[in-house]
């Protein structure tokens, strides 16, 4: 047949191999980035510098990696910075109240993935675009945390809760053996369940992943869930650390998890991305505003440098994958 | 090609002619040395089966396709339309099916659209003379309607209506509409044909392709037949009968050199669909497909097919109706059909059966993960094994599994498709036309499949435009008109003629 003399010269080309090497030249770049700290500044080096970097990178991928989710299906959750602050502050007075760390702990992971489920609702049962939903639920939270806070600032916890965020065990951070724990369970789930097969496969034509029998209405529900719980875990860390709550916390968050997910080498248009590299992501993005923290660049730089790093992996990207089609 | 002399002429000269148009696609002519007049103030319908280059003869006239040979001659002077700036020179508008104006402008914007009267004020429309140029338009057609009524309001009819002042705005002398009446009411369609017969007492030809027998009689003063991309006849409506149409229209010759093994005794009721009506446009639809079977369902594009084997997946909603499958109702979303073990094979398999970026391999595997992992846990080395099998198996052309799939030829994505719903174990296959855009040598290759797949105890309901096919390899067939079961051809009767007398509208 025709077929096969056309198909035998065109070589082999796997878009999983591509993702391979795109994390591959992800590693380097933040390799690189810590050899020129390194050379620049004596203090980059240092133990307690490089703990103090996976400690900042572990709460950008916590609410980057359920975002990776939500993306690899080709869809945004801008509701994730809101969702942390919302989480924190019930989960703080619940505490207060309580006095239990535990029921806080909980009271933030559902309150996190109950936000997730309303806005998989919105995106499949109402049809509203994700941006969109979730950039009105970011409204939404906002203000139920304003209204709720009414300003004030919930602050003061037991020590045991505050352990999680500021702890050490053996010698590292417990936010980093978090992280480590978090980065396999995405990885896992990502590659090696049937679900994360039916993720990509959403993100890369939801129409024939509907037509090809995949449950598509449940497994977007369930990545809004999981991204908003992730929101909920994060918000755990971030009450921990400051050991207080705060109506505000959230709004500089949701930003950097998107910066996170791009330069990890997610696509926007779904299909294409893992979660490990959302997790260099997030390091490149930290090891970046680290180093220019201990050269002492003016924070007033940091926005523009975060927009130019993840215009250029963006633009490396489609650069890269337009050649290899 | 044999009777261009039967037909006099109406009027001494044609307006437009066409002299020995050909087009060529790859892999398909859709035009083969075709000759066509139209002679001023005359209803010409276009007639033929889906792809007998209708469309492409259309396409051609308003300048959408170029020609690859042939000749224009406008009023007996040599022309050329490269473009769909000369047709509109030479004043020739199409009606297309689908309408081309902007729902939110109103009806004077969209008549004039891109030749707006400028205001006083650079930029701005002068607003009291476009509705005035609008309304004189609209009242030579008869249409009386306030011009700025936007045209989202309209109903399909108006819409028609607005899309004929638009052309006959740009002074269009040969007005080519497609299926005109398709979607109109009883009440709808004599208003069109009133306007029709207006406009031909003003002069104004009318190319008219239709599927209706009874308005080809009512309207038609010439009527021309092509198939197979070639004129077969043209003819004047009072010197044939339905009958002697529907002859001329079929008798396709293609290449069947696959083989079927038709089954003696066909097995146990597989799936039995009851009165289903979706919001779709089907209504009340019959359908019983054995084990064993392959059961053809056809009727012209746009009877209902595609909605029926969509309802069947449960890809779009049903009103009422029961579906049996396996001897269990069905109802819910596809993947409850398909874990009960129906498969669709979508008629757009790069937008609807394949992820193209993907690899080959990822796609043969994504219906089939719960059965090969009942666990969960998604193993790569196993689900390679599995595609690597089907790759075998199906005589996929492909380097590797890791191949975008996106990168394969039309046939080697199309046993993609199928091979998926193999590995997910599925019962009854439906395909929708399974062999469009696949060359000669794979669509062999594709019904020894669909032949050995119900051998084994599955079975087939296909959907084909190419009646040839059907009846080559079907058991029996359900023929749809209009959104409805118009008939049931058992194997005996299984012929082209019936199908296409079937399918064709004749009250």
């Amino acid at each position: 047949m025709t077929d096969i003399t056309k198909e035998a010269i065109s070589p082999s080309r796997s878009f999983l191999s591509q993702d391979a090497i795109q994390v591959f030249y992800r590693l380097l770049a933040a390799l690189l980035i810590c050899a020129v700290l390194a050379v620049l500044s004596d203090s980059f080096l240092s133990l307690g510098n490089i703990l103090n970097v996976l400690r900042q990178a572990s709460l950008t991928f916590f609410i980057a990696s359920g975002l990776t989710l939500v993306v690899l299906t080709a869809g945004l959750d801008l509701s994730v910075g809101a969702n942390v602050a919302l989480s924190a502050c019930l989960a703080g007075t619940v505490i207060h109240q309580t006095g239990s760390p535990v029921l806080g702990v909980l009271t933030a992971l559902v309150a996190g993935g109950i936000v997730g489920l309303l806005n998989g609702v919105m995106v499949t049962a109402l049809r509203i675009p994700s941006f969109i939903a979730t950039y009105g639920m970011l409204w939404v939270l906002n203000g139920l945390t304003y209204w709720y806070m009414a300003g004030e600032t919930i602050h003061g916890f037991p020590a045991g809760f505050r352990q999680i965020g500021s702890g050490y065990l053996f010698g590292l951070p417990i936010p980093v053996y978090l992280l480590l724990i978090f980065l396999a369970i995405g990885t896992v789930f990502a590659q090696r369940t049937i679900w994360g097969q039916e993720i990509y496969a959403i993100g890369a034509n939801p129409v024939a992943a509907r037509l090809s029998g995949i449950p598509v209405v449940r497994r977007l529900l369930l990545v809004y869930a999981v991204s908003g719980t992730m929101a909920g875990l994060a918000s755990i860390i971030f009450l921990s650390r400051l050991n207080s709550a705060e109506a505000d916390i959230g709004e500089s968050l949701t930003l950097p998890a998107i910066a996170a997910v791009l330069i990890g080498g997610t696509s926007l248009f779904g299909g294409v991305g893992t979660v490990f590299g959302t997790f260099v992501g997030a390091l490149i993005l930290t090891l970046v505003l680290n180093g220019m923290n201990i050269l002492s660049v003016s924070a007033n730089w940091q926005p523009l440098v975060t927009g130019i790093i993840v215009i250029l992996a963006v633009w490396l990207d489609m650069k890269a994958r337009r050649r290899a089609q | 090609m044999s009777s261009a002399s039967t037909i006099e002429a109406p009027s001494p000269a044609p307006l437009l002619e066409l002299r020995g148009i050909s087009k060529e696609f790859p892999g398909v002519k859709a035009l083969d040395d075709v000759s066509f007049a139209v002679f001023p103030g005359e209803v010409h319908m276009l007639l033929g089966e889906n792809g007998a280059g209708k469309s492409s003869l259309m396409k051609v006239l308003c300048g959408a396709y170029r020609a690859d040979a042939g000749e224009f001659y406008y009023k007996g002077d040599k022309v050329a339309i490269a473009s769909t700036a000369d047709a509109q020179k030479l004043g020739i508008a199409v009606i297309f099916q689908e309408f081309s104006l902007v729902p939110h402008l109103d009806i004077a914007q969209n008549i004039f659209l891109g030749r707006e009267p400028k205001g006083r004020i650079p930029g701005t429309i002068d607003r009291r003379k476009i509705l005035a140029d609008a309304k004189r338009v609209l009242d030579t057609i008869g249409f009386d309607i306030d011009p700025s009524t936007t045209v989202d309001k309209l109903g399909v009819a108006q819409q028609q209506m607005v899309e004929i002042a638009k052309a006959i705005s740009q002074n269009a002398r040969i007005l080519v509409m497609d299926e005109p009446t398709a979607a109109l009411s009883d009440r709808e369609t004599d208003l069109l044909f009133a306007l029709i017969a207006r406009l031909k007492a003003d002069g104004v030809s009318i190319v008219y392709i239709s599927h209706r027998m009874a308005e080809v009689f009512a309207l038609g003063d010439r009527i021309t037949v092509l198939r197979d991309g070639r004129r077969i006849d043209g003819v004047r409506p009072a010197d044939v009968t339905p009958d002697q149409l529907v002859r001329m229209m079929v008798g396709r010759t293609v290449d069947m050199s696959y083989p079927r093994n038709f089954a003696d005794k066909p097995g146990e009721v597989l799936l039995s669909v009851k009165g289903l009506t979706s919001p779709t446009g089907i209504s009340d639809i019959d359908i019983e497909v054995r084990r064993g079977e392959i059961v053809g369902l056809c009727g012209l594009v746009g009877s209902g097919r595609s909605e029926v084997a969509r309802a069947i997946f449960g890809a779009d909603p049903v009103t009422s109706g029961e579906i049996v499958f396996d001897g269990k109702t069905i109802s819910g979303e596809p993947d409850v059909a398909a874990r009960r073990g129906i498969a669709l094979i979508p008629e757009s398999r790069k937008s609807e059966g394949l992820a193209l970026l993907r690899s080959v391999g990822d796609n043969l595997v994504v219906s089939a993960l719960r059965k090969l992992f009942p666990s969960g846990l998604f193993d790569q080395r196993s689900a390679q094994r599995t595609s690597d099998s089907l790759i075998r198996q199906l005589r996929i052309a492909t380097p590797s599994a890791r191949q975008a799939v996106g990168l394969l030829s039309g046939g080697n994505q199309q046993k993609v498709v199928i091979g998926k719903w193999l590995a997910a174990g599925a019962k009854l296959f439906i395909f929708d036309e399974p062999t469009r855009g696949i060359d000669i040598g794979a669509k062999s290759e594709i019904f020894a499949l669909i032949d050995r797949l119900v051998a084994e105890g599955a079975a087939a309901l296909m959907i084909s435009s190419e009646q040839v096919e059907i009846c080559h390899v079907c058991d029996r067939a359900y023929v749809m008109r209009e959104g409805r079961i118009a008939g049931h051809l058992a194997r005996a009767e299984l012929t082209e003629e019936n199908i296409v007398r079937l399918g064709m509208h004749h009250a």
